[in-house]
């Protein structure tokens, strides 16, 4: 108790110097609770975004499909075994075909996907009620980067090509029923969104479908050969370590903040040592074992932490709440990255993180503070009292 | 009676007329004898008209069938030296900037060579048309000078590209000198000019054609060849991926 009293005493008489290095050092907390904050809450809107768009509780891919292989398209669609399709009329499952084919916006040609899906799902939360038509016209549905890639706007018409499954060309207009705006590109860039039955109509594809994603409420299907179940948690799995590797750039940053912290620390403890050798040779003189001096003097170290938290908390509590409600504004648009991040993103601070940062924090100045003091055991008393460098 | 006699002398007259159109069929072996061949070695040039430039790429074209294809880009400097080989669905590409092969399949087969009115497929194929059509003589038209059959065609077998063509037929050398191809629903999809019909050997053939995508802007794709060699022997290693890299 000591120690801490005579600690803190002698912090705060080192005026300027102490308050330098804690604010430096509240900086570090303050800048790695956010950027941490940052991507959990990145984390948090993607998952829920690629849940509610496009991946649902998980998907039944038709045996051949694989999304990074456009070359298995042609062979990936299968009819629906019966239970399937009972589910798919409950609703429980939203069964997708997928093909590929051409657009030809303001007499460009475009390549893209066209995905046929029922226009009364209500699984994915696609505008696809807007697919619906009794006028004879092929209602689509668009993105909105793709419809600014393209020049479309809701109630034009585009000229949809493509071949069906036999490989024959055939060619119609869609007329665009409706733009949405989404944060998960998968679900918008480079495709445009018809009617399941339309599409199924066009390929000669009665019946068939791509894949099916599963609602909350889907029940377990019995297992089918032509189909591979495909968890929430894999189709995440992208997503997922796109995070983590943004991550790693988020842990470089900080620790070089918190290096130059630790330096400014280092660099303060090795001048006290140097210049306070009287003082540490009549603490010995007083009665004090050496191993006492020295955590007296690793104790100041690491109470820059404690008041590094303290001011930090006085400015940092107010900033991180503000834009954690707030959000934080994206400048570029998430196609530009080709992953789902919306234009705001909101930190989310958890105990944990607030706990473990400052825990970190301290453990780290405590090991800093530590170093150089352990040349004090080294120290002759007598020496020391005289006040002979040493 | 009189009506009688109007609706025979009628009838009578429309079967002269349809007495002059040759048939459907032997029309189509006969454009077939001068347009396919077993195999063919031809240098082309591709001037591709763009919205702002316009671009000329010069290949050099081997073709056994309609299966096996292999082309290697000469001009320009930066394309000189890319190779193509097709086998039957597939495509592959050897690109020298990159030593490297890649694989075209499916649907990239019917993408724009190089922002051009050709796919891959137009590029590399050489398809019959007897067989896999029904064809029918259903008039006739005049196009630069040359009078012309006007067929319309109708696909026979269910899988082929275009279900649909028309073709201007010139009318003495048995070559078509404009070709429509139709979607299914019958949308106009694509259009070719053919000119400059040289005698080559014993066929004629077109020296200069005109592709043009319908559904996009822009004045199309021409392709001018400049020597052409028909049913010579083409060694089976040029059709194999080693020769890609060669």
């Amino acid at each position: 108790m000591l120690a801490l009293k005579l600690a803190l005493r002698n912090l705060l008489g080192a005026g300027l110097r102490t308050w330098l290095n804690v604010i430096v050092l509240s900086f570090s907390f303050i800048i790695i609770i956010w950027t941490k904050g940052l991507l959990a809450g990145w984390d948090r809107q993607a998952r829920n975004d690629m849940i509610e768009w496009e991946v649902g509780q998980g998907q039944y891919w038709q045996s051949n499909y694989d999304p990074y292989d456009p070359f298995t398209l042609n062979e990936s669609h299968e009819t629906l075994p019966e239970s399937y399709r009972s589910a798919a009329e409950a609703n429980l499952l939203v069964p997708v075909l997928i093909t590929q084919g051409s657009i030809y916006p303001q007499g460009r040609m475009q390549p893209v996907l066209i995905k046929g899906i029922p226009p009364e799902q209500q699984l994915l939360k696609l505008p696809t009620g807007l697919l619906s038509s009794d006028d004879g016209d092929i209602p689509g549905i668009l993105g909105k980067s793709m419809a600014e890639s393209t020049g479309l706007s809701e109630g034009d018409y585009v000229t949809v090509r493509w071949r069906d499954r036999n490989g024959t060309f055939d060619a119609t207009e869609v007329r665009i029923a409706g733009i949405f705006e989404t944060t998960v590109p998968s679900v918008d860039v480079g495709q445009v969104w018809l009617a399941l039955e339309d599409l199924q109509k066009m390929m000669l594809m009665p019946g068939e479908a791509t894949i099916l994603v599963r609602g909350s409420n889907a029940v377990a299907l019995p297992a089918d050969e032509a189909w591979v179940v495909k968890e929430q948690k894999e189709l995440l799995s992208d997503i997922e370590n796109i995070i983590k590797a943004k991550g790693m750039i988020g842990v470089i940053i900080w620790g070089i903040l918190l290096m130059m912290a630790m330096l400014a620390v280092f660099d303060t403890q090795v001048l006290s040592i140097f210049r306070r050798q009287k003082e540490i040779g009549t603490y010995i003189a007083l009665g004090m074992t050496r191993r006492q001096v020295v955590g007296l003097f690793t104790t100041e170290g690491a109470m820059h932490s404690v008041l590094a938290a303290l001011v930090g908390a006085l400015y940092g509590i107010p900033l991180l709440t503000m834009q954690a409600l707030r959000g934080v504004a994206i400048p570029v648009s998430s196609s530009d990255f080709g992953i789902a991040m919306a234009e705001r993103l909101y930190p989310v601070y958890s105990l944990s993180l607030i706990v473990g940062t400052v825990l970190i924090v301290m453990i780290v100045t405590t090991i800093v503070s530590y170093w150089p003091s352990r040349k004090i055991a080294k120290l002759n008393p007598t020496e020391a009292l005289r006040g002979r460098m040493q | 009676m009189k009506k009688l006699i109007t609706i025979l002398l009628l009838t009578c007259s429309l079967m002269t007329v349809s007495a002059q159109y040759p048939d459907g069929k032997q029309l189509l072996e006969r454009i077939d004898r001068n347009m396919s061949s077993e195999n063919r070695i031809f240098t082309s040039s591709m001037i591709i008209y763009g919205r702002r430039t316009t671009h000329t790429v010069k290949m050099k074209t081997w073709t056994a069938g309609e299966k096996k294809s292999f082309t290697e880009y000469l001009f320009p400097a930066r394309e000189q030296g890319t190779k193509m080989l097709k086998l039957e669905e597939q495509l592959w590409i050897y690109s020298p900037s990159t030593d490297r092969i890649i694989q075209i399949a499916g649907h990239m087969l019917r993408q724009s060579v190089m922002g051009s009115d050709l796919s891959y497929e137009d590029l590399m194929e050489d398809n019959r048309l007897e067989g896999q059509y029904d064809a029918k003589v259903t008039g006739t038209e005049v196009i630069d000078g040359n009078q012309c059959w006007v067929v319309e065609l109708k696909a026979v077998v269910p899988e082929i590209a275009y279900q649909g063509m028309k073709l201007w037929v010139d009318q003495e050398r048995n070559i078509p000198l404009r070709e429509e191809m139709y979607a299914k629903g019958g949308t106009l999809l694509k259009r070719t000019e053919l000119s400059d019909v040289q005698r080559i050997g014993n066929r004629w053939y077109p020296r200069k054609i005109l592709f043009r995508d319908m559904l996009r802007d822009g004045k199309g794709t021409e392709f001018l060849i400049e020597d052409i060699e028909f049913n010579v022997q083409i060694p089976e290693h040029i059709f194999s991926k080693a020769s890609l890299k060669k």
